[in-house]
């Protein structure tokens, strides 16, 4: 076994890693980044379409352009990059961390490292976490393994199509699907409102006269050897009103029921896992409950558009920086709470410091409606939104205005966002 | 001995856990033994939807055969496993009580138990069952203790007992679906849908669900296999309510009730229900039972959660009128053995079926010689998971294939798919159940398209060609 050492591992080099190992590796660390495919990129290799890099490069990409711009990136560090490498454990050495990988060609490799960044990204929900009933036949897949079939292996997994879920996943793929020749019949979702983002559902399911079933879901699967149909029942009250049902013939149900942080590693490092985003608790330097683990894009919080990935993980990267060389602001941190109609914040601490940026997602639909910030019993923030929703992220920035440094903040003092 | 290459001694019709134990157990005598085999793998039928608990034997009547077998067959496991090297593992069994009355039931099993020889029963007062089983709903008053009862993966036990019968000298006939057989003075003719025939001199039906239909099919018996079917639920690996033993309710009358379950691999189930139905091949699942196995294994488990559940099956039980196995020789078609009516405890009874099965052929005129050859063991590729950095360190150094992880929630690697595939398990199931491949949390989403490239690798097939689990399960439909 081969043994490397590092200043800082990252694991994942999608937009995640490759952001946050190019920041450390512009302020001196030693860095690596192990990757499990054979190139880096991750998610947005698959993702041909349109629509990365707005916020970032001002620029539409498609998700491979948008790696490509990383890539080259790190082909211009110092970084060293492990590919074909699997990372199976992540060992607590006291002053550090042991970290392993498993990879065809090097056997099993060893990195002592100082830190740790988790960038696995995340994985889709599937029918079992959704428990639709009925036969178990070939052709059903998750929109995510029809989009990576189709777009990087050339592979038609189906003809006609029922969509189960309106994650932006699955709207990509009506649209790819319907430019493949197949024929979408619908996009059942159980809830009352879409759950991709309006953009996707204009230009991938309403250009095409492709039916969105809101309030429905898949009661049942038939087939024996291939899917044959689904049963779609509408919702009454919140429950199955088997009366409305309809069946739809189809050979194929694609699932985009949502996706889930990749927290099997950072549970076997006893990494703190909040219920709400499925990643790890960070605090607010974007590290988790084990001390020298940070974690950010994916595998913290699912975002739905890349930029944000690499603004939160580019965050990271300077923080672990000041983490290896002892230079982390070491003031007291203080908790933030999600309050009224919002699911989680990220981070989950916060530091007096100007120019920290807070993550969050709501609960609601709503046009304009308010985001309010409160410290204690004091409204430091009230910002407008046109429009909210759960599908699409929200941010602010808790600058000196908001914050101004003659505010006192008590011992257990939180701050609480919440959407009016 | 015959020459011609289709003509055999035996043929056993079926390649569940019942085919090939017997197939197994007579590949150590000089015999020509084909199985046949309906489906694009083996245990493809009943072997692969079950809970995969090898019972200690405590539930069923002393007078039954199943009692007799299931006993027996339990002690056996030790042995076959050392051989084989299938995942197996002797947890134990609780039984729990939650009143005085299903305490009264838990003394009856004991002494049912107690007089179908079940090695070690206990039964165990509350503290002391709370203090072996801490997930346990603290309103538990007592239960049952079987040391003996295990748990092992159901198809790794098939495919290494067919592999090890191969390895004798055993063929194997997949997709052989047997739907005409000839009677001659000293053998049968065997037709298969795809036209192909054999012969063979004695046949063994071990059909499962199909054993009506097989036994119809030459000559033999009129009876009829009901199907019952079980349902189940798989829950991740990181469960909270991870059990260490088997955990039953006091028995309902025809079933053992609703189970919690750790898998050998690590992963748990709870179920199975019990319904009978009409169409044998019916496995769909349903809401209600989801619901209602959920709220029977909370019951026993309050912290099972619903978020943990990754995958659902279901299985039916082959189960005749009397309830119990039958295992005989044919009274109408000549050097015919029926066993058929293999519902729970087949699993468990299984090398002790394949035993008196030996026995009633030889009864019938079958001369057992054994071959000086026999090996009784197998090997396979070691698995990753499981294995230490120092290990899987020295299994890259032997084959590269050993480091590429194709599975990542069931630490698979490219190895394994590779060996699994040069084994004859060449659909997506077959490797799944072979390897686990898939069969984790995120249940093929990320490994499906690495194991498509493979197939097409190692076999030189298209893509349209490669399925689920064979004939029309396609995966792929066209190329771009
Ligand atoms: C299908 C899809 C469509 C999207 N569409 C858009 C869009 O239109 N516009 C937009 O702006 N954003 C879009 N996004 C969002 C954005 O692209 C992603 O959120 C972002 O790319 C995620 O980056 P990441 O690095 O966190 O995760 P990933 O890209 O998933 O990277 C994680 C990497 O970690 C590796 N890894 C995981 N575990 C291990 C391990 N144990 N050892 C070694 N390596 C490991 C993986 O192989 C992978 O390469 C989309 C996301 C998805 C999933
Ligand atoms: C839900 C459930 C839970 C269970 N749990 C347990 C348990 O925990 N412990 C336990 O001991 N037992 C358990 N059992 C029982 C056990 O699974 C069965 O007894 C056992 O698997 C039966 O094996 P078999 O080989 O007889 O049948 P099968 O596995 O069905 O094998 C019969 C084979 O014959 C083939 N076949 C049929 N017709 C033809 C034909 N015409 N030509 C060629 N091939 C044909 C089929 O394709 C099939 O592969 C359970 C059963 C169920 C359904």
């Amino acid at each position: 076994m081969k043994t490397n050492v590092y200043d800082a591992v990252v694991i994942g080099g999608g937009a995640a890693g490759m952001a946050c190992a190019c920041e450390m590796d512009s302020s001196g660390l030693k860095v690596a980044i192990v990757e499990r495919e054979e190139t880096l990129g991750g998610i947005l290799l698959q993702c041909i379409h349109n629509g990365f890099g707005l916020h970032r490069f001002k620029e539409e990409l498609t998700g491979p352009e948008y790696a490509e711009r990383y890539i080259e990136k790190v082909e211009n560090t110092s970084l060293d990059v492990f590919l074909s490498t699997t990372v199976v454990n992540i060992a607590n050495e006291g002053e550090g961390y042991c970290v392993t990988g498993y990879s065809g060609s090097e056997g099993v490799l060893l990195f002592k490292t100082e830190a740790v960044v988790l960038a696995m990204g995340c994985r889709e929900r599937n029918r079992g976490n959704i428990g639709i009933p009925g036969t178990r036949p070939s052709g059903i897949l998750t929109a995510g393994l029809a989009q990576r079939l189709i777009n990087m292996d050339g592979l038609v997994p189906g003809r006609r199509i029922v969509i189960a879920g309106s994650g932006d996943i699955g709207l990509i793929m009506a649209r790819r699907l319907t430019w493949t020749g197949c024929e979408v019949l619908g996009v059942v979702e159980i809830l009352p409102y879409a759950s991709g983002i309006t953009r996707n559902i204009v230009q991938c399911l309403k250009d095409f006269d492709i039916p969105l079933y809101l309030s429905h879901i898949i009661s049942r699967i038939e087939g024996k050897d291939r899917v044959e149909s689904v049963q779609v029942t509408p919702l009454q009250d919140g429950k199955p009103d088997i009366s409305g049902s309809f069946p739809l013939e189809c050979d194929t149900i694609l699932l985009s029921v949502g996706l889930i942080p990749e927290n099997e590693l950072s549970r076997k490092a006893s990494v703190k896992i909040n219920h709400e985003t499925g990643g790890a608790y960070v605090d607010a330097h974007y590290m988790t409950s084990q001390k020298g683990i940070f974690a950010c894009g994916n595998v913290l919080h699912v975002h739905d558009i890349v930029d944000f990935v690499s603004e939160e993980s580019v965050t990271c990267g300077r923080y672990v920086h000041q983490y290896v060389k002892h230079s982390l602001l070491d003031a007291a941190q203080y908790n933030v709470t999600p309050g009224a109609n919002v699911k989680y914040v990220i981070p989950n601490s916060f530091i007096r410091e100007a120019g920290r940026k807070f993550y969050l997602r709501s609960l609601i639909v709503k046009n304009d409606a308010e985001l309010k910030v409160m410290l204690g019993e004091q409204t430091i923030i009230k910002k407008k939104l046109r429009h909210v929703q759960p599908s699409e992220m929200i941010s602010f920035v808790l600058d000196n205005e908001a914050f101004p440094a003659s505010l006192p903040i008590g011992d257990r003092m939180a701050l609480e966002v919440s959407i009016h | 001995m015959p020459e011609s290459r289709n003509k055999f001694d035996l043929a056993i019709v079926g390649a569940g856990v019942t085919g090939a134990s017997i197939a197994r157990v007579l590949s150590a005598y000089k015999l020509r033994i084909a199985v046949l085999e309906k489906e694009a793998d083996i245990s493809f039928g009943v072997s692969k939807a079950n809970s995969g608990i090898i019972h200690a034997g405590f539930h069923h009547k002393p007078s039954s055969l199943k009692a007799v077998l299931e006993v027996k067959g339990n002690a056996m496991f030790d042995g076959l496993q050392k051989e084989l090297l299938f995942p197996f593992k002797r947890v134990g069994i609780l039984v729990t009580a939650f009143s005085y009355e299903e305490m009264k039931a838990v003394e009856k099993l004991y002494d049912q138990g107690i007089e179908n020889g079940v090695p070690g029963l206990e039964i165990v007062n509350r503290d002391r069952i709370i203090g072996m089983e801490p997930v346990l709903n603290r309103d538990v008053v007592g239960g049952l203790y079987a040391p003996t009862g295990g748990i092992i993966e159901p198809y790794r036990f098939v495919f290494a007992l067919m592999e090890s019968a191969v390895k004798n000298g055993v063929s194997l006939f997949r997709n052989f679906e047997v739907i005409k057989s000839r009677k001659h003075k000293t053998s049968y003719t065997i037709q298969a849908a795809s036209g192909e025939t054999i012969e063979a001199r004695y046949v063994v039906n071990a059909a499962g669900l199909y054993a009506d239909e097989v036994s119809r099919l030459f000559g033999a018996e009129e009876f009829e296999i009901i199907p019952r079917k079980g349902e189940e639920f798989i829950l991740d690996r990181l469960a909270a309510a991870f059990p260490k033993h088997v955990l039953f309710p006091v028995p309902a009358e025809h079933s053992k009730g609703i189970l919690v379950i750790p898998t050998v691999e690590g992963t748990m189930m709870i179920g199975p229900t019990a319904n009978e139905i009409e169409n044998k091949e019916d496995t769909a699942t349903t809401r209600e039972n989801l619901e209602r196995v959920l709220s029977l294994a909370r019951m026993m488990v309050p912290a099972i959660s619903k978020m943990d559940i990754i995958t659902s099956f279901a299985g039916n039980r082959p189960v005749l009128k009397d309830n119990d196995f039958y295992i005989e020789a044919s009274g109408k078609a000549e050097r015919l053995i029926q066993a058929a009516g293999i519902q729970s405890p087949g699993l468990t009874a299984s090398p002790a079926i394949a035993e008196y099965v030996k026995g009633l052929l030889e009864k019938n005129g079958l001369s057992l010689v054994r071959r000086e050859d026999y090996d009784p063991h197998i090997t396979g590729p070691t698995p990753i998971r499981g294995s230490s950095p120092e290990e899987v360190d020295l299994l890259v150094g032997t084959d590269p294939a050993y480091g590429r992880v194709v599975c990542r929630c069931e630490e698979v690697s490219e190895k394994e798919i590779k060996e699994a595939i040069n084994r004859g398990h060449t659909t997506l199931d077959g490797i799944k159940f072979y390897t686990r491949a898939g069969m984790g949390r995120c249940q093929g989403a990320f490994c499906t398209y690495k194991i498509i490239k493979l197939l097409i690798q190692e076999l030189g097939i298209l893509p349209e060609e490669i399925t689920k689990r064979g004939g029309k399960s396609k995966v792929i439909l066209r190329k771009l």
